[in-house]
């Protein structure tokens, strides 16, 4: 028996939650006001994620917390124990295995499915803030569908850079109407936000839930001459040698050495559990006791 | 005294409406999909589906508007010892329950406002049955097609020309729901 009313929260927040969920899986990509609590742990640190996380987790859900693709990361590791504690549901590091995944700017490299929840912690949700700071404006501009001003974002890239050189929380537009910030996710994880499961996102301190349905239409801005590209590392995996995968680049000594590894922990794992090999890879594996 | 009014809430609040929630979320997201749903019992006529609805999303923030056939002393006293939502008119309702011919016409619910599609009614419906035939469906969280036995179909492509504005419907039939989003479109089947 925990000390706690099951996952944390009180009914009636949970249910405030609740309300704003459905209606942000209602309107798609369209952020929905909701009366943010304050969270043991500071806002920054997945608050929004977790009261959606404790408004959708049942005793029979099995929860994997992902910070960046890893597993095993201060973030994710305490929300983990934070939900073990104050819900007792079973967690696990195998994306295959959860039920409800909350995520902290990367989405797994294993295909999700029907039977998966998908929670997003997200820092800033308004794709047109650092465009345009007054919320009144931006809420107008959404209302009319007014987005040019994304778009001469993105051109003052191509101007600049000679490229689109937006590379995390890439704008999308859902289902042709709302534009949304898809958190800051690599915009290597754009083309996966069409996808099986149901994705939920909750920025904590900004107050604000929104929602993707499953198969809804998620199209990534761009121009027909500079169209988009969901761009990675050109390196393979030097631990599992995965050439598909989003990379992360570790610096390993103080003159220039580097190798580039999977970010996402779970996925890394499971392919040398398998027998590949990248070329940094440890020659055999240690027997655990 | 009456006490039919005190009994049918969840035993276990808590675990009940997170089941009850997710069933919701599920039917939602993904229009054309039966979700079945326990714990709650309400007076009559009010389903099952529709009593564990009321409880996982019903407070006494949200006010609720009981149509002709489901507003009753006795449904009245459930709701108000189980949940404490202000009874409303159409005009001010943030959820509804009723028949779908008792909560005719819809024009006075809410749709919300173009800067807050949120803000608008979601109606529970009572149904007779519910199966997965009839008026197809297409649009987020269905993979191609999925079908759906509505009561009708004209009402729905208008909610739908209103996009992003509209009503949500959930359709309740026992212990059985299924849940209908502005976004879907709606075709006779």
């Amino acid at each position: 028996m925990s000390d706690y009313n099951f996952a944390y929260l009180d009914e009636q927040t949970k249910r405030m939650i609740r309300r704003a969920i459905l209606k942000g899986v209602a309107v798609p990509g369209y952020q929905v006001p909701f009366a943010s609590r304050e969270m043991p742990m500071p806002y920054g640190w997945g608050t929004g994620g977790v009261q959606v996380s404790a408004a959708c987790l049942t005793p029979e859900d099995t929860l994997k917390v992902i910070d960046q693709g890893a597993d095993d990361t201060t973030n994710a590791v305490s929300i983990r124990k934070f939900f073990e504690k104050t819900a007792e549901v079973a967690t696990t590091e195998h994306t295959g295995e959860a039920t409800v995944i909350q995520t902290r700017h990367r989405i797994p490299e294993e295909p999700l499915t029907e039977d998966q929840i998908l929670v997003y912690q997200v820092p800033i949700p308004e794709p047109l803030r650092f465009l345009e700071p007054r919320e009144t404006e931006t809420r107008k501009m959404h209302a009319l569908e007014e987005y040019g001003l994304m778009h001469v974002k993105l051109y003052e890239d191509i101007s600049r850079h000679g490229e689109i050189a937006t590379s995390y929380a890439y704008p999308v537009k859902v289902e042709g109407r709302y534009v949304m910030d898809p958190s800051p996710i690599p915009k290597f994880d754009n083309p996966k936000l069409e996808m099986a499961a149901i994705q939920l996102f909750g920025a904590g301190r900004e107050q604000r839930i929104y929602a993707i349905p499953p198969y809804t239409q998620v199209v990534s801005l761009d121009f027909e001459d500079y169209p988009f590209v969901a761009s990675k590392a050109n390196h393979a995996c030097a631990l599992c040698g995965a050439g598909d995968t989003y990379l992360d680049e570790v610096i390993v000594d103080d003159e220039g050495g580097r190798m580039y590894v999977c970010s996402d922990t779970d996925y890394c794992s499971g392919r040398q559990d398998k027998g590949h090999r990248g070329e940094m890879a440890a020659p055999y594996m240690e027997v655990a006791e | 005294m009456q006490t039919e009014a005190l009994t049918g809430g969840f035993a276990n609040p808590p675990v009940e409406a997170s089941r009850g929630f997710r069933a919701a979320l599920n039917a939602l997201a993904r229009p054309g999909t039966i979700e079945t749903v326990a714990g709650a019992g309400a007076p009559a006529p009010v389903s099952t589906a529709a009593a564990v609805l009321l409880l996982t999303l019903c407070d006494a923030e949200t006010p609720l508007y009981l149509a002709p056939g489901h507003d009753g002393q006795a449904v009245r006293d459930w709701i108000a010892f189980h949940i404490g939502a202000p009874i409303a008119d159409a005009g001010e309702a943030m959820f509804a329950l009723g028949t779908w011919e008792a909560l005719q016409p819809l024009a006075p619910f809410r749709a919300g406002t173009s800067e807050y599609p949120d803000r608008s009614v979601t109606l529970f419906v009572e149904m007779e049955g519910l199966e997965q035939k009839g008026a197809r469906l297409t649009g987020p969280g269905i993979r191609e097609a999925a079908h759906l036995s509505l009561p009708e179909i004209a009402a729905f492509q208008a909610n739908r020309a209103a996009f992003p504005l509209g009503r949500d419907f959930y359709f309740c039939a026992g212990d059985r729901l299924a849940g209908l989003p502005r976004s879907t479109m709606v075709e006779a089947g």
